[in-house]
């Protein structure tokens, strides 16, 4: 076991889960889709990045380059998000949680495509 | 190549960035989570501008509604572990930059650019000791290009700081290594050929295998201190093996026999516009005292010997290395007894040709003490001595890496020469006595510029549409002034390749074909005159015109 790897696989299936746990829910309804939450899947997202930093092999490069992916998803949604609390005048409408919610639901594609990678590595490694 | 530094820095960044990203989130997270002076909480975007600027300055007060102490307290904390990570993530970056491996790698990207950069034939310099910087000097002197690779940091400093009048690309790295070699450029289309001088002759044996190995047609020379290293090179076709006691001797044997032509090759292939020398006469009757047999002394023994001249030697260590046939005193010769119970003062030569050069300068100072009217030979063998064998004023210096410059810059900027140096030995002395004054007569002080020049499109646009179009030519108006046709060019055509025939001193009468190839010794500045026939068409008409009309 290597325990470099453990930390690894966590870091990027969390990015999954908490991905999807903030995406499910009414699309566009505030209640269903807590701050809290965006906040905890850019910061396991941004987390599962750097680890992912100074892999020289090809699928190094292409899990990094899913993650970056599923970064600027998630940027654009929380600046999104802070645009309809702070600076639109009609507050977070359901509009503006319509974009919120889809944006972090391509996050989540990117993330599933981080997984099934992860999973075709190690696939490929017990042969 | 970018691939790597770009890991290798991402590789290296991972803790301080994780640690940045953590420490940073935690900040946030009290923020939004402990109420402020209104009992709400500040909400994320308020949260993450308040820590961004908290972290890298400190400083701009509590925005955009004054802290609550709960919130204090946890900014306080906040402050310090935002501020640590901070500056570790800043250490780690100059760090990284510092580390020699990046460092080095960052050198050898920016050699890789300057190699693949080159837009004109190049050679590969292994090895930067007095005979790589006498043969990097020469080649650009004469318009080439070199790149360099030494394994010594201060040799490649040093090649920095010389004024080189053009950029030469330097690799510190071992050349015994392949990897090195093809970074140097071996592949690159424009190589054309590697030079290998370093002074290990086993480097040198593993530059010339790597070389024909992996880009065959390109020329390979190597510098060779012992036979077997040069049957092994000449096995695989190493194009020229030069050993500079070989060649030395050979030069000594040429002195002897034929003054002249001694003088002749001496000149033609003397560094550019240096003095000339004078031409020395080294007797052939009488005995010689040899100073040290190791190498260099064995070999000059024999080619003496072959020469029917009485030889004393004189070696400090005869167990090591074996003692002549002939007479033969143990002693190191610097010492006035040694030289006398060698029989100095009834000598008519001395060789002082140890390793050591120290005691060569001895031995002929002593020596000249005891018999003023010696011919001296001196074997010099580190460059930095030259200022003191020049003083010493001996009748012949070896200086074992201007030899193997000299022969390797003949080899590769003037190949014809060399062909004219090897025809030029079944002439007689008085051929060569009579060339000699014709060149004084042309250059006066200086040694004649020496170049080749073949009869093609780029070397000759002019001459070559105008044989192409039928158009007559000869030598003769080829070397025609094109400012005053009337007066011919300072020049003189050494050798004529034509058509498969091999002609010394060609008539001026000779016609020039397509593809000819010529090689001429001319003063200073002739032949930037010769480029206007060669290349412009308007001066090539002018000047065969003369012998139209």
């Amino acid at each position: 076991m290597n325990p470099e790897k453990v930390v690894f696989g966590f870091f990027i299936v969390l990015a999954l889960t908490l991905n999807f746990g903030f995406y499910i829910g009414e699309i566009e309804d505030p209640e269903h889709h807590h701050a809290f939450e965006l906040f905890a899947v850019i910061l396991v997202n941004l987390i599962a990045t750097v680890l992912k930093f100074g892999d020289r092999t090809q699928m190094g490069a292409v899990m990094l380059a899913t993650s970056l992916v599923a970064l600027l998803q998630l940027a654009a949604a929380a600046a999104v998000w802070a645009y309809g609390a702070h600076i639109n005048e009609a507050g977070l409408t359901s509009a503006v949680m319509v974009s919120v919610v889809s944006l972090a639901g391509g996050a989540m594609l990117a993330n599933v495509i981080s997984v099934i990678l992860l999973i075709i590595e190690t696939v490929m490694l017990r042969r | 190549m970018l691939d790597n530094i770009f890991f290798m820095i991402l590789r290296r960044m991972r803790t301080p960035l994780l640690s940045l990203v953590v420490v940073f989130s935690i900040a946030l997270l009290g923020l939004v989570l402990i109420p402020g002076i209104d009992g709400k909480p500040l909400s994320f975007f308020h949260g993450l501008y308040f820590v961004s600027y908290m972290a890298t300055t400190i400083g701009f007060g509590e925005i955009p509604l004054e802290f609550s102490n709960a919130q204090r307290l946890w900014v306080i904390f906040a402050i310090y572990a935002t501020v640590i990570v901070w500056l570790y993530a800043i250490g780690s970056v100059i760090t990284l930059l510092q580390d020699r491996a990046l460092q080095q790698a960052f050198v050898q990207r920016r050699f890789a650019r300057q190699v693949g950069r080159q837009r004109a034939p190049f050679y590969i310099v292994c090895g930067y000791g007095d005979t790589g910087e006498v043969l990097v000097r020469e080649l650009l002197e004469r318009g080439q290009h070199a790149v360099v690779m030494d394994a010594a940091q201060e040799r490649i400093n040093s090649l920095r700081l010389q004024g080189l009048p053009e950029f030469v690309p330097a690799l510190l790295g071992d050349s015994a290594r392949p990897a090195n070699l093809l970074k140097a450029g071996l592949r690159h289309p424009l190589c054309a050929g590697v030079a290998a001088l370093t002074s290990d002759s086993e480097v040198n044996l593993k530059v010339a295998i790597s070389s024909k190995l992996l880009h065959p047609r390109i020329k390979v020379l190597c510098r060779a201190d012992s036979h077997e290293i040069e049957a092994n090179m000449a096995s695989f076709g190493t194009d020229h093996i030069i050993d500079p006691y070989d060649t030395f001797a050979l030069h000594l044997a040429t002195a002897m026999q034929s003054p002249g032509l001694y003088l002749l090759r001496d000149w033609l292939t003397g560094v550019v516009y240096s003095p000339l020398n004078d031409p020395i006469y080294p007797p052939k009757q009488g005995r010689w005292v040899l100073c040290g047999f190791g190498r260099f002394g064995k070999v000059v023994y024999r080619r003496l010997r072959d020469e029917g001249v009485e030889i004393t030697v004189i070696e400090a260590t005869p167990d090591k290395t074996g003692l002549p046939q002939g007479s033969h005193v143990t002693g190191w010769g610097t010492e006035a007894g040694t030289l006398q119970q060698a029989g100095i003062e009834t000598a008519v030569g001395l060789v002082a040709g140890t390793d050591n050069d120290v005691n060569n300068l001895s031995i002929i100072m002593t020596a000249r003490e005891l018999n003023p009217e010696l011919f001296i030979i001196a074997r010099q063998n580190r460059q930095e001595n030259a200022e003191l064998f020049d003083a010493v004023n001996a009748d012949i210096l070896m200086r074992p890496s201007q030899i193997i410059a000299n022969r390797i810059r003949m080899l590769l900027a003037t190949p014809m020469l060399h062909q004219f140096e090897s025809l030029a030995l079944y002439q007689d002395d008085e051929w060569a006595c009579e060339l000699i004054s014709r060149i004084t007569a042309l250059v006066q002080q200086q040694v004649p510029f020496v170049w080749d020049l073949t009869l093609d499109e780029e070397a000759a646009y002019a001459v070559y549409h105008h044989l192409h179009r039928g158009g007559l030519m000869t030598l003769e108006d080829l070397l025609r002034n094109p400012r005053n046709r009337d007066k011919p060019l300072a020049c003189i055509p050494l050798m004529l390749r034509s058509r498969g025939d091999q002609v010394l001193l060609p008539e001026l009468k000779t016609r020039l074909h397509l593809g000819d190839r010529l090689l001429f010794c001319a003063a200073e500045g002739v032949k930037d005159a010769l480029q206007w026939t060669l290349q412009n068409g308007h001066a090539l008409s002018y000047v065969v015109q003369k012998s139209g009309d």
